[in-house]
């Protein structure tokens, strides 16, 4: 069943694709994430997940500038964004989190525990940023070209492991960006009570260069994720993306304890409702082809494993 | 030759033999050497691939974990293994999930060196011997060493022959220890096989067997001291079972060595605190074996640390932690 797998994929983007390329992407990134949701509220999937509603275009944007052919992720526990922008392989992650032998992982990782060739992700809060720095370190020493690309969050950065990381790869000029999705929240708790100074004069104080986006906006985004890999891969020294793109969805499933007013400025500034904007009309046919792909997804998932 | 000679050759035997091994720790360049000095000579030797580290004991084997996710055979040394549960997170949810979690599609050659136990005076936080929290990790080994077998084989065996993360157990006061080719009047039986590939050693006494001394690491040669005694003194014939595999259990070597004949005792030694320990779990296993194939009743005992933070001073250690009249007392207990 390969080819019909194979057609229940997201194209990829990189750096030369058309804005309209990345909103199919980021918005079959959405569209996937609602699905799961919808799943779970309706009890066909158990266990966990963590969506990424709002990052999408974060996640488009710097895996886009990647060299997806020999450069590496580490993602964490909310990758699915990180996961699809890498390789598009929606029924192989929703089949995964169905827990199908299908999966990515043969239904043993789940939504949190994903690989896929160069792509790699962990829920344990810091310590796969450490393991990261291993992969960059593993990529520098085959002299591979490869840049490493670590997610992490702001909430992330109450983990000392995350210190111990930065410290060797700065010390050790290693290739790895990492790429920190400051969502203003950890879990519940926002990061004004969780966060003491800022996450940019952290990096800094490992010598590590800071590029900091709105996360709004795919062009800066792409822009900045560009310059900071370049760099990465040209001087052999780790640089940092700081993406500001809230979360607007819950942690994991319903458990936002925002208030509507302060949901409602956040949805106000949707990273993909401002794409969608910049292409104009043809979004309406991307999002039905969207649709149709997820039916399509959900519907093969849903059946027996072969 | 010494234990600490031995893991020293095979370190650097493992280093010639492969570009993949990488020693990655604190203090281990030359002239220093480790703190044990058992990297001494390999940064000279093989400069590029002997990495010191800052004083980060999760970034250090999280760092090994990526490098063998990525092809590298990574050994990383924990100066004391006390110090363990700093990259306690790194060794159970990275280092030996990622095989399985990723449904076999990657491996994590990784070893990691931790030199354990007291008697040395260093007290509370640099004496212990914390591996039994570690024994159960689904894919993860616990692999000690001793001066029985031969210490850097048994280096290069974690090394190479297995793709997973192995926890190496070292005893601070055993690397001084000379390698013992014979221990008579025993005869030296290997065992080792696919399921358990870590070598057991079995020192078979001459004529029938009264009981089994159970034993790994550092507490090997006070079994040796104390079996000596109960032969001499009690006329008591023992055998002992120097496990060298701490996890997961080698069943199918105590099933060999049982199948010969069962015992009248067991009596299990470890240097940590007995309570919920490896003596229990080799308790448990040779219980299981003994009521599967039937044999005689067995009257069991743990010997172990006394469940006490160990003191500083040396005579106060050396009330806490287990000595050869605790292993003769346990054995007499049973008769």
């Amino acid at each position: 069943m390969s080819a019909h797998d194979g057609s229940m994929r997201l194209a990829v983007t990189d750096r030369a694709s058309s804005r309209a390329d990345h909103y199919r992407l980021a918005s079959g990134i959405r569209a996937f994430e609602r699905m799961l949701l919808d799943q779970f509220a309706t009890g066909r999937i158990g266990g966990t997940t963590h969506t990424c509603i709002g990052q999408e275009v974060t996640a488009v944007a710097v895996t886009a500038a990647l060299e997806r052919e020999r450069d590496c992720v580490f993602s964490n526990h909310r990758g699915h964004g990180h996961f699809l922008a890498y390789c598009g392989e929606i029924f192989g992650l929703l089949a995964e989190i169905f827990g199908r032998s299908d999966g990515v992982c043969g239904g043993r990782g789940g939504s949190q525990h994903l690989h896929r060739r160069n792509f790699y992700s962990n829920g344990v809060q810091g310590g796969s940023v450490g393991n990261a720095v291993g992969v960059a370190l593993a990529e520098k020493r085959k002299r591979s070209g490869a840049v490493t690309c670590a997610w992490l969050g702001d909430g992330t950065f109450g983990e000392g492991v995350v210190y111990e990381a930065m410290n060797i790869a700065s010390l050790w000029r290693l290739p790895i960006v990492f790429t920190i999705e400051a969502n203003g929240i950890a879990q519940t708790t926002p990061t004004g009570m969780q966060l003491a100074g800022s996450i940019a004069a952290r990096c800094r104080a490992f010598d590590i260069p800071v590029e900091e986006v709105s996360g709004r906006d795919l062009a800066e985004a792409l822009a900045a994720a560009a310059h900071a890999i370049d760099a990465t891969r040209s001087e052999t020294r780790p640089h940092a993306i700081i993406s500001h793109a809230a979360r607007l969805g819950p942690h994991s499933k319903g458990d936002d304890t925002r208030d509507a007013a302060q949901l409602e400025v956040a949805w106000a500034h949707d990273p993909l409702v401002m794409l969608r904007g910049q292409i104009g009309r043809a979004a309406d046919a991307i999002d039905r082809d969207i649709a149709v792909l997820m039916q399509d997804a959900l519907a093969r998932a849903s059946e027996a494993t072969a | 030759m010494t234990v600490l000679a031995s893991l020293n050759s095979g370190l650097r035997a493992a280093l010639a033999a492969d570009g993949h091994v990488i020693v990655i720790g604190e203090d281990v360049l030359d002239p220093y050497g480790g703190a044990f000095k058992v990297t001494r000579g390999l940064a000279t030797a093989f400069p590029d691939r002997v990495l010191t580290t800052p004083i980060s004991e999760a970034g250090i084997v999280a760092t090994a974990t990526g490098l063998a996710l990525r092809g590298f055979r990574p050994v990383v040394e924990i100066m004391f293994g006390d110090f363990l549960f700093l990259a306690g997170d790194q060794i159970v949810n990275h280092a030996a999930k990622y095989r399985a979690m990723f449904n076999e599609q990657v491996r994590v050659p990784l070893v990691i060196r931790a030199p354990s136990g007291g008697r040395r005076g260093y007290g509370p936080t640099h004496s212990q011997s914390l591996e039994k929290h570690f024994l159960g990790v689904p894919g993860l080994w616990v692999v000690a060493p001793h001066s029985l077998g031969d210490p850097g084989a048994l280096l290069r065996q974690a090394i190479f022959d297995v793709d997973d993360p192995v926890l190496f157990i070292e005893n601070k006061i055993g690397y001084g220890e000379a390698l013992l080719r014979e221990a008579p009047p025993y005869e030296i039986v290997t065992l080792a096989d696919h399921a358990a590939p870590f070598p057991t050693i079995w020192l078979r006494p001459p004529g029938p067997c009264d009981g089994l001394l159970a034993c790994y690491g550092g507490s090997v040669r006070f079994a040796l001291d104390a079996a000596a005694v109960l032969r001499e003194r009690e006329q008591l014939n023992l055998g002992l079972v120097v496990v060298t595999q701490l996890s997961p259990t080698p069943a199918s070597h105590l099933e060999a060595i049982l199948r010969n004949g069962a015992p009248a005792a067991v009596v299990a030694i470890e240097e940590a605190p007995a309570e919920a320990g490896w003596g229990a779990e080799i308790i448990a296993s040779i219980e299981q074996i003994r009521d599967t194939h039937r044999l005689g009743a067995i009257a069991y005992r743990r010997v172990g640390a006394n469940a006490a933070v160990i003191p500083s001073a040396r005579t106060l250690e050396d009330a806490v932690l287990p000595r050869t009249e605790d292993i003769v007392a346990a054995v007499l207990d049973c008769f």
